[in-house]
């Protein structure tokens, strides 16, 4: 498999670090006490057949997170854009 | 129509006419349209499940739903090793369930599953590796389950292909055997449980794949199949790594994330190695078939994948651990290589439980590691589903524990999927 960083283009997927799901997203403190969003948070995933947006990073290149739309059966990169993005924004 | 008992009279017999009149091992049924319980996924759990629903509970207007052909998910890619070596109690007490079903399993199916208790041997490769295995070889004693441990001469006399100089990239320090554990055939396991349910009045239906789900009050009364819609008091889902998707169907979102894992198997050669050998530090195991292939896994890709195929990157670094441990191996030339999609739950423990559904069961979240399980598995999955609620071995394996503080992480590796 061949990911897309942003910055350094298409490299094998050894030189990555793979870091999951990317649409989780940490409770806010309002929502701190609230044991059903941790539980979401921490434990619950969609887990898709078919495009995933998730977290990778450029272990042995360029060292930056980034964020990579990818599809779980084909294995095709549909998107890539640096961490504060979001896809759609840019494509690589 | 009758099965045939596989015996030494039946085999005689059969010879002599030239083997024309042995029966077919399951029948090949149209689905009814209403069962009292509907099993999703003909893997040897599905298979299993409905096998001790026949047998132990009396229920046997059951389907197994399979959409492509039995065992040709993960219970006929895996490498077949059988243990019940875990630290946890939850974990010791239900996969020692398995263990004592493997002993008479092929008697119980009249189906050779070819267990053979050659001993799993984990290596120590540091000191404080050894000390740990020292610990869980306790706690396994304490829990009825066997447990030697073997400094480096044992090693090296129960392993002598093991390269136990000091040059080793990975010196050896010592091991935990499980002298019970061993191997089965997966293949065998599947298609014996299948036989043995059919022969109990179990409809086995292939090329079946369940699309939807239909609720009424928050309870499930029917599936929706590419054979046609098939009403069912009771649901199971044992898919694997399809279980987000099919536990989707009902709304249901779940601890889980599938991976792939991959294996690899040599040409066959005679006899070498007659021990199940893992390394935790080189990251890879290694046992010969009885065919003589030795075959070999190691870590998962490491990242979601649904498509059963997976990095040479990996099989590459597997070999060379396995290569580290045994060097005379490094002749012999790689046959086949292959992937499953693995359902990696968040504390690399399994899901056999009640849903927020009525009637929906789950039975999923297996890892890399649930064939072992299959006996069990089935066991106490048909023990929840035909009383609603679990056997004491499976009441641990909650789908809520994960909110209520109570994961089962034998690893201590916390809530990432690819890496228990
Ligand atoms: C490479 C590899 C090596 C492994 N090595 C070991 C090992 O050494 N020891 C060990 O204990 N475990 C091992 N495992 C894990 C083990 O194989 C699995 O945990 C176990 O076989 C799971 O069995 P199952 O019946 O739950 O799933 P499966 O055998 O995958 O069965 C699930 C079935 O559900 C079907 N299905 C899916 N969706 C649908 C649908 N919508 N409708 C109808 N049917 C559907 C699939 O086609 C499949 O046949 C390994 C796994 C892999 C991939
Ligand atoms: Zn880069």
């Amino acid at each position: 498999m061949q990911i897309i960083c942003p910055w350094c283009g298409e490299r094998s997927y050894e030189e990555f670090r793979y870091g999951g799901d990317a649409t989780v997203v940490r409770p806010t403190a309002s929502e701190a006490a609230d044991d059903d969003a941790w539980h979401e948070y921490i434990f619950v995933r969609d887990n898709p057949y078919g495009p995933h947006e998730e977290w990778w990073y450029h272990a042995y290149g360029c060292h930056q997170w980034f964020r990579v739309r990818r599809d779980t059966v084909t294995y095709e990169i549909l998107s890539t854009v640096p961490a504060n993005h979001r896809s759609g924004d840019r494509q690589a | 129509m009758v099965q045939n008992t596989y015996s030494l009279f039946n085999l005689a017999y059969n010879a002599i006419h030239r083997h024309r009149h042995w029966s077919t091992a399951w029948r090949k049924p149209e689905p009814a349209s209403a069962y009292d319980v509907v099993i999703i996924g003909g893997g040897g759990h599905g298979l299993a499940t409905a096998y001790y629903l026949a047998k132990n509970h009396g229920i046997t207007n059951v389907a197994v739903l399979e959409k492509g052909w039995l065992g040709g998910g993960n219970t006929g890619r895996n490498t077949t090793i059988v243990r019940s070596n875990y630290y946890l109690a939850a974990n010791a007490r239900f996969y020692e369930l398995s263990m004592q079903l493997w002993e008479t399993l092929s008697q119980d199916l009249n189906f050779n599953v070819m267990y053979s208790p050659r001993g799993v041997l984990n290596l120590a490769h540091t000191p404080g590796q050894l000390g740990a295995f020292a610990s869980r070889g306790n706690a396994m004693r304490l829990n009825g389950v066997d447990a030697e441990l073997l400094d480096r001469e044992q090693v090296a006399q129960r392993v002598p292909q093991l390269d136990i100089s000091d040059q080793a990239r990975f010196p050896i320090w010592g091991g935990l055997l499980q002298p019970r554990g061993g191997i089965a055939r997966h293949d065998a396991v599947a298609w014996g449980y299948a036989r043995a349910a059919d022969a109990l009045g179990v409809d086995i239906i292939e090329n079946c794949e369940v699309t939807s789900m239909q609720r009424e009050n928050g309870r499930v009364t029917a599936v929706e199949t590419t054979r046609g819609r098939i009403q069912a008091n009771r649901v199971g889902v044992v898919v694997a790594g399809h279980a987000g998707t099919v536990a989707g169907m009902a709304d249901l979102r779940l601890p889980l994330e599938s991976h792939i894992l991959q294996a690899m198997v040599t040409e066959p050669v005679k006899p070498v190695l007659n021990t199940v050998v893992t390394s935790g530090a080189a990251h890879c195991y290694v046992n010969q078939s009885d065919k003589g292939e030795l075959v070999m896994g190691g870590d998962l890709d490491g990242y979601n994948a649904y498509a059963r195929r997976g990095s040479p990157a990996v099989v590459q670094d597997v070999v060379s651990s396995a290569l580290s441990l045994f060097p005379d191996f490094s002749r012999l030339r790689l046959m086949r290589t292959w992937g499953g999609t693995v359902d990696m739950s968040m504390d690399g423990s399994p899901i056999i439980s009640k849903t927020p559904v009525d009637n929906l069961y789950l039975n999923v979240g297996w890892c890399y590691g649930g064939f072992k399980a299959t006996p069990g598995s089935g066991w106490v999955f048909a023990h929840t589903i035909a009383n609603d609620e679990p056997h004491p071995l499976n009441a641990a394996f909650r789908l809520d524990r994960f909110r209520e503080g109570r994961a089962l992480d034998e690893n201590g590796a916390g809530p990432v999927p690819a890496a228990h």
